[in-house]
């Protein structure tokens, strides 16, 4: 079958399996930081914003994002960046394999609420699964980070 | 993971009902569920362009379309204004924000699980289930109806004076609860709500009038013991059965508390 969707800004038209997942489809368009880190709709890594949600593409068809806008980290630009060098320069990931997935969600986190108490950014990133580090690092970071977008030091 | 060789979008409920009647097709609402079979499917049916992604309120009610999603149920200002915050509350431990903004109100109705949050919630409001050929069935019916292969349309939600708290219990962040519990009390009855029991969930009415034989908070635990005494709790790998009672007892307590 085929579809079209906006793909990071991009308009394309493929044709595609019916039963194609969206991880597969934008992995296949180049889109690598897209990963696919379990089974079980559970660890968030594969996140990616349909029409500015964020959603698992582990877990929904490629057929469904035909007309609809599909952003993956590589979309995002600056704004993404931004947050994940300063989160790098905290120091607060260990291995780095969830980032992508903690990247795109915690600016889902900021668009959606520019000045998030802790218990907010918690529950915004439940979903959102690390193996290494037990979430204080990156807390730390995406504290730190808010503090210093507000003018505070690094 | 499933497969399949052909996706429609119905174009109406009716073309989305017979498809559905074919042995080897399926109804797909966020297929997060339906994603965990190992199966082959023919066709695989979706409903998202029948505009049943809303929920529409009047004065007498809420109409919940099957492909609202949780995320939605958890933001939606005035469902939550009516629900005291209990409808956020009984889906926000579920996995994370984009899952929710995938997994919908049908499909997790239609699916009738054992760990239900969302049938938990429901089934303290007084809620009906659309069906495409069965009309409108009480949820609490409609939870132990054999599975067949009809069209979940909407919940509809009796808009009553109404007060609800909702509760649930897990081993650990966005785990699977090992008990859920809603108390709610409308039409002068109070009533709750146990579901991960870990069977689906069920409704224990007050019927021995405790609420109006003694003062709230001798009720609230009475109740609480009421409750316990007529739910049946299993155990699994998340919790055993007696500790289960002891969560029963706990949590009943609790949202009878909240709801003074
Ligand atoms: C990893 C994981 C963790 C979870 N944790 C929790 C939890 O903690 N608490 C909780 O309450 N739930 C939990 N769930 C369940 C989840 O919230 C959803 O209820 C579940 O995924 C089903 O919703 P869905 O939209 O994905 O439906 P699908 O998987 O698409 O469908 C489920 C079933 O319903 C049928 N169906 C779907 N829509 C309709 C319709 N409109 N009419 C007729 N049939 C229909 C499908 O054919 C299928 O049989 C979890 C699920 C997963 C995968
Ligand atoms: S790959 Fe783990 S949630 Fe999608
Ligand atoms: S830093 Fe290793 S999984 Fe998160």
């Amino acid at each position: 079958m085929n579809i079209t969707l906006k793909l990071n800004g991009k308009k394309i038209s493929r044709d595609i399996e019916p039963d194609m997942l969206l991880i597969d489809f934008v992995r296949a368009e180049g889109c690598l930081s897209v990963k696919r880190g379990c089974e079980t709709a559970n660890c968030g890594l594969c996140t990616v914003f349909l029409n500015e949600k964020p959603v698992l593409s582990c877990s929904v068809l490629a057929a469904r994002a035909n007309g609809q806008s599909v952003t993956t980290l590589e979309g995002v630009g600056r704004e993404a960046e931004e947050f994940a060098e300063f989160v790098a320069d905290q120091g607060a990931e260990q291995c780095g394999f969830c980032n992508p997935g903690f990247v795109m969600n915690a600016v889902a986190l900021f668009r959606e609420n520019p000045d998030p108490s802790v218990d907010e950014i918690k529950e915004y990133l439940a979903g959102n699964l690390c193996r290494c580090s037990g979430y204080e690092g990156q807390l730390r970071g995406i504290l730190n980070f808010l503090e210093w977008k507000k003018g505070g030091a690094k | 993971m499933i497969t399949f060789s052909n996706y429609v979008q119905a174009e109406s409920l009716d073309e989305a009902y017979q498809l559905n009647q074919k042995k080897g097709n399926a109804v797909i609402g966020g297929m997060l569920w339906m994603k965990m079979q190992k199966k082959r499917y023919n066709t695989i049916i979706d409903l998202s362009k029948l505009n049943l992604n809303t929920i529409e309120e009047t004065d007498e009610e809420f109409k919940i379309g099957c492909m609202v999603t949780l995320r939605d149920i958890e933001q939606h200002k005035s469902f939550n204004e009516y629900t005291c915050g209990a409808a956020r509350e009984s889906v926000r431990h579920i996995v994370g924000v984009q899952f929710r903004n995938v997994a919908t109100v049908g499909g997790s109705i239609f699916g009738r699980y054992g760990f239900s949050d969302v049938l938990t919630l429901f089934m303290a409001l007084d809620c009906c289930v659309e069906l495409y050929k069965g009309g409108i069935v009480p949820i609490a019916e409609f939870a132990n109806m054999k599975y067949d292969r009809d069209i979940l349309i909407r919940l509809i939600v009796k808009k009553k004076p109404i007060k609800i708290s909702y509760k649930s219990m897990r081993n650990t962040k966005t785990d699977f609860p090992t008990l859920t519990c809603a108390v709610s009390k409308y039409d002068g009855v109070m009533r709750a709500v146990i579901g991960a029991r870990p069977m689906k969930a069920v409704v224990v009415e007050d019927k021995e009038n405790i609420f109006g034989t003694c003062g709230y908070d001798e009720a609230c635990s009475k109740f609480a013991e009421y409750v316990c005494g007529n739910v049946t709790t299993g155990s699994n790998l998340r919790a055993g059965a007696e500790y289960r009672k002891q969560l029963v007892k706990v949590l009943v307590e609790r949202a009878c508390g909240d709801i003074k």
